[in-house]
């Protein structure tokens, strides 16, 4: 980055670390963070979408979509959600390249399972062979935020549909009485009511979603946990920039990266939770 | 079926060292695949019970600390809250793992009167005492704010009473603001109790080594995934095992819930109904 860096072995103290901090992997390692929050801003509306449609087929009147929600909204709170992480992107994967089998090589008579082995023929592979270097990390990423979405979605669901429940039942009735359809009543009344019963467990849900980001590493995507224990770890004479074991450093960094984070969004959070509780019929609304 | 029980008596205490030394490896069978599952449950089961049985009192002190009109005491349990609240349970794993691998290798003897005891400073590297540690530090920071929240909500009446009976320090807490501080705070605390069940899965993936593939649930299932290419066997399978111990939490907590609202008269009791709380950490 610097000129003095072209030889980082005669250089010392702080010019060595600043040619340290500024090498092509330090910028990949700063760019995760970027990674991160665009996680956080794709997967926050995704899974609020999931989360939507996931309350709304609880209370669906027909009942078989009805069961698919309450099981969606169910499902989360029996089993860790690591094991969907690890789940969802390579059955998602599979399922992909089994439809893609099916149509683009209708000829291919051979199963796909073969023993332990899942075969797809070349054409059906997802990405490509010859897609570039960026097109698999695209795919990659893509199916974690589905993941994402699809985990956070059932919590959303969760806070959506105890949102909904606790809207008066008399505010229902009224409409009703008025001569509203079922979906009137839920477009003009239950929604635009169910926000502030709604807040503070997607608030809650939020801060989890921060927490929840370094699972990306478990899907193979190269976040800021892969970088800090690829940065970390010792680097002998043969490195450019030999140092001892300084991944608890690279960790402390990260440490300090959430925690920041969560502070930040507590404050936001707390100011929007005390400006909707303005004149709310509610302990908060009153003592302000 | 003979074999099954055969691959029982193999695997089913694989996970902490008995039985056959070599995971399967070819034509992998949906018994293996349960039985290997079901044996790293152990370790899933081992963590969560005893951060959740130490936390259960450095929570409370963390409560009571936090409550503190004195800095000296609030100040420190609300940092220590706050670190281990506010930052993800993962990177503490990595951190804390790393920050052991530092320490020098040292052993202390300790003499307990009939044996003497090496504690070396290495096992903070193991998974079954670091990994506990920080699993016992996490659960501590979360259920102390549950804890304090409910202290909070201890209704003054019920002090004021204490007072006219003439109920100080030690008795009065044990007496009056515990029971009461417990059974307000137990429907967070049951579950936190289920989350913490389920952040056990993440021990394996961190830093923490899996010795001679000594591992959990989710690490065989991983292993099984990897195996077989087919993921829609081993993990369901760890789900259907992760439900079974949820219900049990739940049947077991809600026992003791029932406990701590004995005295109410009927109508103000509250059952633990699992739908209606808050289930978010």
């Amino acid at each position: 980055m610097f000129s003095y860096c072209v030889d980082p072995k005669t250089i010392e103290g702080l010019m060595w670390l600043s040619c340290y901090v500024t090498t092509a992997k330090h910028m990949s390692f700063y760019f995760s963070f970027l990674v991160v929050m665009g996680l956080l801003s794709l997967a926050a509306p995704l899974a609020m979408a999931f989360g939507f449609a996931g309350a709304t087929a609880s209370r669906s009147s027909f009942k078989i979509i009805r069961s698919l929600g309450k099981w969606y909204l169910a499902m989360i709170r029996g089993i860790p959600d690591i094991v969907f992480f690890l789940f969802i992107p390579i059955a998602l994967d599979q399922a992909f390249e089994y439809l893609r089998h099916k149509v683009l090589c209708s000829d291919v008579t051979e199963p796909i399972r073969q023993g332990n082995d899942f075969v797809v023929c070349a054409a059906a592979k997802l990405p490509l062979n010859t897609a570039s270097e960026w097109v698999h990390d695209i795919y990659g990423f893509s199916l974690a935020l589905l993941a994402f979405g699809f985990v956070f979605g059932a919590f959303a669901g969760n806070v959506l549909s105890g949102a909904m429940a606790a809207v008066p039942k008399s505010q229902i009735e009224t409409g009703e009485a008025y001569g509203f359809s079922q979906s009137q009543i839920f477009r003009r009344i239950l929604i635009p009511q169910m926000w502030i019963y709604a807040l503070p467990g997607l608030s809650n849900l939020w801060m989890i979603l921060i927490k929840a980001t370094p699972l990306l590493f478990l899907l193979g995507i190269e976040d800021i946990v892969y970088w800090a224990k690829e940065l970390g770890g010792i680097k002998t004479g043969v490195y450019e920039y030999p140092h001892p074991d300084w991944r608890a450093w690279y960790f402390g960094v990260l440490m300090i990266f959430y925690l920041s984070l969560t502070y930040l969004s507590q404050s936001v959070l707390d100011k929007i939770s005390t400006r909707l509780s303005q004149g709310q019929a509610t302990m908060a609304g009153k003592a302000g | 079926m003979s074999s099954c029980f055969q691959t029982l008596s193999d695997y089913g205490l694989r996970s902490i060292g008995y039985g056959e030394r070599l995971l399967p490896k070819a034509d992998i069978t949906l018994c293996e695949q349960f039985v290997l599952i079901g044996s790293g449950m152990i370790w899933n089961i081992y963590f969560a019970l005893l951060a959740l049985l130490l936390g259960f009192f450095f929570a409370t002190v963390l409560a009571l600390g936090k409550n503190s009109n004195l800095s000296l005491f609030s100040a420190p349990c609300r940092l220590f809250i706050f670190i281990f609240r506010g930052s993800p349970l993962f990177i503490q794993f990595f951190f804390a793992y790393d920050l052991f691998v530092l320490l020098p290798r040292l052993g202390f003897d300790i003499d307990l009167g009939f044996l003497v005891v090496t504690v070396e400073t290495r096992w903070l590297t193991k998974a079954w005492l670091g990994a506990l540690i920080v699993l016992f530090f996490n659960t501590s920071a979360y259920a102390g704010e549950i804890f304090y929240g409910a202290l909070r909500a201890v209704p003054s009446q019920d002090l004021e009473s204490a007072d006219a009976f003439g109920f100080t320090g030690i008795k009065k807490f044990r007496r009056i603001i515990w029971p009461t501080m417990l059974r307000l705070a137990w429907p967070s605390y049951t579950n936190e109790a289920i989350f913490m069940f389920h952040a056990t899965t993440l021990v394996f993936f961190t830093g923490f080594p899996a010795w001679q593939q000594k591992g959990d649930a989710i690490y065989y299932a991983s292993y099984f995934a990897d195996k077989t290419f087919n993921p829609f066997v081993p993990y369901p399978i760890v789900g259907f095992y992760f439900i079974l111990l949820t219900l049990l939490i739940i049947g077991l907590f809600g026992l003791i819930n029932r406990r701590l609202n004995k005295h109410l008269p009927t109508n103000e009791r509250k059952r633990l109904r699992f739908n209606k709380y808050n289930l978010i950490r």
